[in-house]
């Protein structure tokens, strides 16, 4: 097979994060830069907030990064609801060229691999990835409307209700490097419960993990963390599992972002956050400072998709499911300006 | 009425209930599934002749929850065909569930003007 891991001479500049209630609640709500008490972040519908949410997060990551909206030359930015509405709205008053991702739960991560390797080939000097998700707007969407009140099965898990924006950058602007991207490839195992999306991903994240050490050649250990987006309780065990079945162990520097986010017992989410928000804001505010400080001074991040529809699912079809993973490592900078 | 009878009613309706949780909890069924399910158990156990003498029994406890709806539709499908024959096979169903419906119908649209939806906790 043929060395598919991208080379990328590009780095994240700064990352911004906005939340709701119930992730400002979790074990890691102080990191975030942005939460709403009501989670409506002063708008009217649920689909608004999350544009609300978009819009926020990056004029927080330019505010961060000390930039205009003139310095950003592209938008890479996706969501959970119909057309990607979160994003065509929440970043319509910024006049930057825009391409529209859908990736699940994996586009902050597609973004960034595209803006990274954009920037490398030096087609775009800066680039932004956006993406949202917001409980209340993705239970309408891909489930009932709360209003309905319908009961959550065990294996569920609980969308985050948060935005991340990320700024990225030629190779010198910031110690947060990203040298390295796998793009994921759509794996379909069969998985037709929604309610398990984790069972349904975790096949996709081991794929790309498994093509990125062989095709590297290196091993879990090499790394001083690997996070997957949002596999949740179920999917993280199941990748745990596998992975060890193929030789990989996987049991000391690995956790996923949906585990990372709230508390299980305590909040009740069953099986741990998900959503294109929940590893965007993980990677903001939890991970990327880590990088930063040089506490960890090489990661993999994967970013997981259940790329399944509404109308899939009521067709009893099976969820593909899509991982892209990034390296990020830690790098003393030379002239940048963080 | 004495204070059994609504300690039974409360029972009935918490095992119909605790069944829907059960098989939410343990098979791979969605809500919607479960709720439908429901509804058609409720219109064979009346069609057998089983959910009548369970409603007398057990009072609200049976034809509270989502099979007392089935029972309902049934029962009105049976009176309906007495009264005017074999279109009452058609008319019978809606016709029972008229008060429920409509009740839901109004009842949801008031309370949507009064209160406004929250995020979940």
């Amino acid at each position: 097979m043929k060395n598919q891991i991208i080379k990328t001479n590009a780095s994240i500049i700064c990352g911004a994060s906005v939340v709701g209630h119930k992730e400002h609640d979790g074990p890691i709500g102080h990191l975030f830069d942005i939460y709403d008490e009501n989670d409506r972040f002063k708008q009217k519908t649920w689909e608004k907030s999350e544009n609300q949410m978009q819009k926020l997060a990056f004029e927080n990551a330019l505010r961060k990064a000390r930039l205009q909206v003139c310095d950003i030359d592209a938008l890479f930015a996706g969501d959970l609801l119909n057309q990607c509405i979160g994003s065509a709205y929440g970043l319509l008053d910024f006049d930057i060229p825009y391409f529209g991702l859908y990736g699940a739960c994996s586009t902050i991560i597609e973004g960034i691999i595209l803006a990274s390797s954009l920037i490398s080939g030096g087609v775009f000097k800066k680039c932004a990835a956006v993406t949202s998700s917001h409980f209340c707007s993705a239970e309408q969407q891909y489930r009932t409307p709360l209003e309905y009140g319908g009961q959550r099965s065990p294996t569920a898990q609980w969308t985050v209700t948060g935005s991340g924006a990320f700024i990225v950058g030629e190779e010198t602007e910031s110690k947060v490097r990203i040298t390295a991207a796998l793009p994921g490839i759509v794996i379909d195992k069969g998985v037709n419960d929604a309610a398990n999306m984790g069972a349904a991903m975790a096949p996709a994240a081991i794929d790309t993990l498994i093509r990125f050490f062989e095709q590297s050649e290196t091993s879990p250990e090499d790394y001083d963390a690997i996070f997957t987006g949002d596999l949740g309780y179920e999917g993280s065990i199941i990748l745990k599992e596998l992975m060890a079945v193929e030789g990989y162990d996987m049991s000391i520097n690995y956790e996923d972002c949906g585990n990372i986010i709230f508390d299980r017992e305590r909040q009740d989410v069953h099986s741990g956050g998900s959503g294109c928000g929940c590893s965007a804001v993980v990677l903001a505010s939890y991970i990327l400072p880590k990088i930063q400080s040089g506490e960890y001074k090489k990661v993999l991040m994967i970013g997981t998709g259940a790329m399944m529809s509404p109308s899939s699912l009521k067709q009893g079809l099976s969820i593909p499911a899509i991982a892209h993973l990034i390296m990020l490592e830690h790098a003393e900078v030379q002239n940048g300006n963080i | 009425m004495e204070i059994s009878k609504y300690i039974l009613s409360f029972l009935a309706g918490g095992v119909l209930c605790l069944v829907a949780q059960i098989l939410i909890d343990k098979t791979k069924l969605t809500p919607a599934r479960i709720l439908v399910s429901y509804v058609v158990a409720g219109v064979i156990l009346s069609a057998i002749g089983f959910y009548e003498p369970f409603v007398e029994f057990v009072g609200a406890g049976a034809s509270t929850p989502l099979t007392g709806f089935g029972h309902n539709i049934a029962k009105g499908v049976r009176e309906a065909i007495d009264d005017s024959g074999i279109t009452g096979i058609l008319t019978g169903g809606l016709k029972a569930a008229a008060g429920g419906t409509t009740a839901a119908l109004c009842f949801g649209y008031v309370a949507a003007l009064f209160a406004k939806g929250k995020g979940k906790k």
